[in-house]
């Protein structure tokens, strides 16, 4: 039987006079990987930083675990806990080491002994294949290096939900596939995924939903396999086929 | 006109411990300012460069206001007038409350005096950091106290650092305007010597050049300990190519 963990219904933003989202409505079950698509200014990014309430909906209503996270009486420090973002720009804490990212918010929100965190964190370190750089300084890594370290910080959680804001943007190409085997390996596990994205392989491969974003609305949604191979949207077409042209001109 | 630098020599031995009263006094102040100002300027400081949080209550945005509008008058008013008259209002001022001596009164008055200017240096530090640290420590559950403590005030200070160090000189300098409240710092003490010498252009030369020997062992000083902060940030580990 399918859970949702997330309900997403009306969800509005306005950037001023931009209009970013209009009536956005989903579901994301447990345990399902959803990767969202689409063009820069889709509001693809912004959809996911509403969700962890770094941007704050001007209309509609986010439910966690059938809760309103709207609701002013929300305890906003837990919620984010429990829906963890891994960052574009990785965002490690410049003046903490690798390990020290890891606990803080293991000691500090959920109240974890230093002990328990450091355990916990090297064994999140251990998943993405960090845990010799344990003591490293964060600003030393490379960025591959610094995305694995972020994702083993929101590992240390143990979070609901994971969401992905273009994880692998801002790497050098040979850093990517590193990531992505460490985000594959997490789908794998069952961990429930949200992923903003343009690698369109991985997608396709670790996708349970794809959903395609233009202009501010879900233009369409659907499996993998068929949003790629036969889209419904002539949008869907026209972004998918362009995506395919700019491939065949890098390679 | 004439400097004379035998005489020089001659009076500094001969009154050395009124210098060096002075020096101690003055070196006194200085740090004191400094850090007591740190202190006021760490907490001031953070009130104003606060992050704005749209999901802050409407009574909790007014309270971080009400404390941002008193941290900013503070600021305006110790800023924008010299300390020495400073140091003269508000000794008088409190003379019969609290009954103190100038050299309390005067750590004090050097202490806010030195907040309102560190006060913007760590604001400055604040809002130079990068806005994704204060969205990662947020997506954590991290409150904007826990934010301000753990991740954003030591990457302000660290940046800042120089900025800081700055103010110790400058306290080593402008601590002589606590002479107007009777606090006996080397330039008093050069005062007193050139009163009774009545040899004002060697008394003032020895004095400004005690001055540059406090004044550059302490920039020494602050260069060292930058070079120490920067050093240990990057935390040495042997398998940084596996």
């Amino acid at each position: 039987m399918e859970q949702p963990i997330i309900e997403i219904r009306h969800l509005q933003k306005h950037f001023g006079d931009l209009h970013v989202l209009h009536d956005i409505d989903f579901n994301v079950n447990k345990g399902e990987v959803v990767t969202i698509i689409g063009s820069s200014g889709s509001g693809k990014s912004t959809l996911l930083r509403c969700i962890n309430l770094l941007e704050i909906p001007d209309g509609g209503e986010i439910k966690f675990d059938k809760q309103n996270i709207l609701d002013t009486k929300m305890d906003l420090g837990k919620y984010r806990s429990k829906m963890l973002m891994v960052f574009q720009s990785f965002n490690l804490f410049n003046n903490l080491s690798v390990l020290q990212n890891c606990m803080i918010g293991q000691t500090k929100v959920l109240k974890r002994s230093k002990e328990e965190a450091k355990q916990r964190a090297m064994a999140a370190l251990k998943q993405v294949g960090m845990e010799a750089f344990a003591n490293a300084d964060s600003t030393r890594l490379s960025g591959g290096q610094k995305q694995r370290v972020a994702i083993a910080r929101a590992l240390c959680m143990d979070p609901e939900v994971l969401l992905f804001d273009e994880p692998t943007s801002a790497l050098d190409p040979e850093m990517v596939g590193d990531v992505l085997d460490v985000m594959k390996s997490l789908a794998k596990q069952g961990l429930t995924m949200v992923i903003v994205t343009h690698e369109m392989q991985f997608a396709k491969d670790v996708s349970d939903r794809v959903i395609f974003m233009d202009k501010g609305v879900i233009a369409e949604q659907g499996n993998p396999n068929e949003l790629f191979e036969h889209p419904k949207q002539e949008r869907t077409r026209q972004f998918l086929s362009r995506f395919a042209s700019s491939r065949q001109t890098e390679a | 006109m004439r400097l004379d630098f035998a005489y020089c020599w001659k009076m500094f031995l001969e009154n050395w411990p009124m210098f060096w009263y002075g020096i101690k006094i003055t070196v006194s102040f200085a740090i004191v300012g400094t850090i007591g100002g740190l202190i006021i300027g760490l907490i001031v400081g953070a009130i104003r460069g606060l992050p704005e949080d749209p999901l802050d209550k409407p009574w909790k945005k007014a309270i971080i206001k009400f404390f941002q509008a008193i941290a900013g008058f503070y600021i305006w008013v110790f800023r924008g007038t010299p300390m020495m008259v400073q140091a003269l209002f508000i000794y008088y001022l409190l003379r019969p409350v609290f009954n103190w001596t100038p050299i309390s009164a005067g750590m004090i008055i050097i202490s806010i005096n030195t907040g309102a200017y560190m006060a913007e240096i760590i604001r400055s530090g604040i809002q130079s950091i990068d806005r994704g640290q204060i969205e990662a420590a947020k997506s954590l559950g991290l409150s904007n106290y826990q934010a301000m403590m753990h991740i954003i005030l030591p990457q302000a200070i660290k940046n800042t650092f120089p900025s800081i160090g700055n103010q110790l000189i400058v306290n080593i300098k402008d601590s002589c305007m606590l002479n107007a409240i009777a606090v006996t710092e080397l330039y008093f003490q050069a005062v007193s010597v050139a009163g009774s010498q009545f040899r004002y252009i060697e008394v003032y030369f020895v004095t400004a050049i005690l001055y540059l020997i406090l004044t550059t062992g302490a920039t020494a000083l602050l260069n060292f300990a930058e070079r120490k902060i920067n050093k240990t940030s990057t935390v040495s580990h042997k398998d940084m190519s596996a």
